[in-house]
């Protein structure tokens, strides 16, 4: 047993608070929307220029001048704003957003993270992402425990120190993924803490899987 | 001085040549200038350093130029979207210099500000801060980028009036405005041309004195990339819009 991708956006919809600004990240980030509390205002960015984010269009509605960060057609709220790129970098670079959910490919037990290239294959480009860990304020990562290799393996993804190219140094709070809860002491020394469990995985299990040194204090 | 041309490439005549540093405006294909694009495809002009945060996707946009070989360079901080990019970049026929999008549009809004370098948080530590300056401000680290001019800029915008005030049009006004700013020769395509007076100036985005020269191309069909909805029934909350990091 472990958390669903449902779930694992369901847990991180809890690092939402009233009135964040918040930035997300493709895939399962994505799904967090769908999990802001009743009641509770959030305005999602898209680094593309807009701020106040809708959700997708009815068929027939699309409109071509209108797409969010994943070059998906979007739509429009009264709260809406729109801005050049450089306005929608200057709102991340210069701390305004609350919050960045994001995948990633490594993270590392001091808060180093690393999700945009591996060596040897075609790099498309790091996009958004260095600009948003190095800027928003919590970065919160969402991703699978372990990476399954091709040959049927897995290898850990919490690892002591990222082996492929970084995306920003020092700069995850937190690390959810399929398993677990992990916060990491990314400014000071007190690096990376498990706080809780998915339904069903044991602490054991969760030993076995991770390559990074962490302490356990669960609540 | 008249900036207005009849048609994109009437519009391009006289300005380009080959090697030249060629900024164009868009995300994705959203508020890409196409119709200047095939001007340039066009006008045979080669060995271009496009200066663009994508690089379109295939036969269309920029992958026009590709597929025409006509870019020697790309600086960009996303080009997942092009196959013929694929081949021609792991064939070393293309050369590519990645940097962050922010990044990318700080160091355009700067090199059309006049400011030849600033210092940035982003990319401290990673590849993209090999052999640059790297200061400390206030206990923190700061990697220097450089400003970006190029020779001409290619934008797109939806109104336009014959002095060159833009107007821009949703999430299609991304890079366009800096972009407008940040070269020797700016051309604009717009949708709709009107006379002076007409765009309220409190709603003006980019000002006429960086547009050189403009022409209109009509409301024409433009491309989605990644057609998106929802069901009539779907009872998705308001916010329930995907994101990204391209």
């Amino acid at each position: 047993m472990a958390w669903t991708r449902e779930q694992m956006a369901a847990r991180a919809a809890k690092e939402l608070e009233d009135g964040f600004y918040v930035n997300l990240g493709i895939g399962i980030p994505t799904l967090v929307s769908n999990y802001i509390p009743d009641g509770m205002s959030v305005q999602l960015q898209s680094e593309n220029g807009m701020l106040g984010m809708g959700p997708f269009p009815y068929e027939g509605e699309e409109d071509p001048d209108l797409i969010n960060a994943g070059k998906q057609t979007i739509t429009a709220l009264p709260t809406t704003s729109y801005f050049t790129s450089a306005d929608s970098f200057g709102m991340i670079r210069g701390g305004h957003i609350n919050l960045s959910i994001l995948g990633a490919m490594q993270v590392a037990g001091n808060g180093d993270l690393a999700n945009w290239m591996i060596p040897g294959k075609m790099v498309k480009g790091m996009g958004g992402a260095m600009d948003l860990v190095a800027g928003v304020k919590r970065v919160v990562v969402v991703m699978e425990h372990v990476a399954k290799n091709k040959d049927g393996t897995e290898s850990p993804k919490l690892l002591k120190a990222c082996d492929l190219p970084l995306t920003g140094t020092r700069v995850v709070d937190l690390v959810i993924t399929d398993l677990g809860v992990f916060e990491i002491d990314k400014k000071g020394d007190g690096g990376m803490k498990l706080i809780e469990l998915a339904d069903g995985v044991t602490a054991e299990e969760i030993r076995k899987k991770t390559e990074a040194d962490y302490t356990v204090a669960l609540a | 001085m008249k900036k207005v041309y009849t048609d994109p490439a009437a519009a391009l005549a006289g300005l380009l040549r080959d090697d030249m540093m060629v900024m164009c405006g868009g995300f994705g294909l959203c508020g890409i200038p196409d119709e200047l694009i095939e001007a340039v495809r066009l006008s045979g002009a080669k060995g271009l350093t496009i200066v663009s945060n994508n690089a379109g996707i295939d036969g269309v946009g920029l992958g026009k130029l590709l597929d025409t070989r006509q870019v020697r360079k790309m600086i960009s901080s996303y080009v997942g979207e092009n196959k013929e990019f694929a081949r021609q970049y792991l064939g070393g026929e293309l050369e590519i210099e990645f940097n962050p999008q922010g990044t990318l549009a700080e160091r355009i809004r700067a090199g059309g500000a006049g400011i030849p370098a600033f210092f940035t948080k982003t990319g401290v530590g990673t590849k993209v801060a090999e052999g640059k300056e790297v200061r400390e401000f206030d206990g923190e680290h700061y990697v220097m980028e450089r400003g970006l001019f190029a020779d001409l800029a290619l934008v797109h915008a939806h109104t336009g009036d014959t002095e060159g005030n833009l107007r821009f049009r949703m999430t299609a006004r991304n890079f366009n405005p800096m972009m407008a700013t940040a070269a020797r020769m700016t051309v604009a395509q717009v949708e709709h041309l009107v006379r002076p007076g007409e765009i309220d100036p409190d709603t003006i985005h980019t000002p006429g004195i960086f547009v050189k020269r403009i022409v209109e191309v009509g409301a024409r069909e433009k491309r989605i990339e990644q057609r998106t909805t929802r069901k009539r029934a779907d009872s998705t909350p308001a916010a329930a819009a995907g994101g990204g990091t391209h």
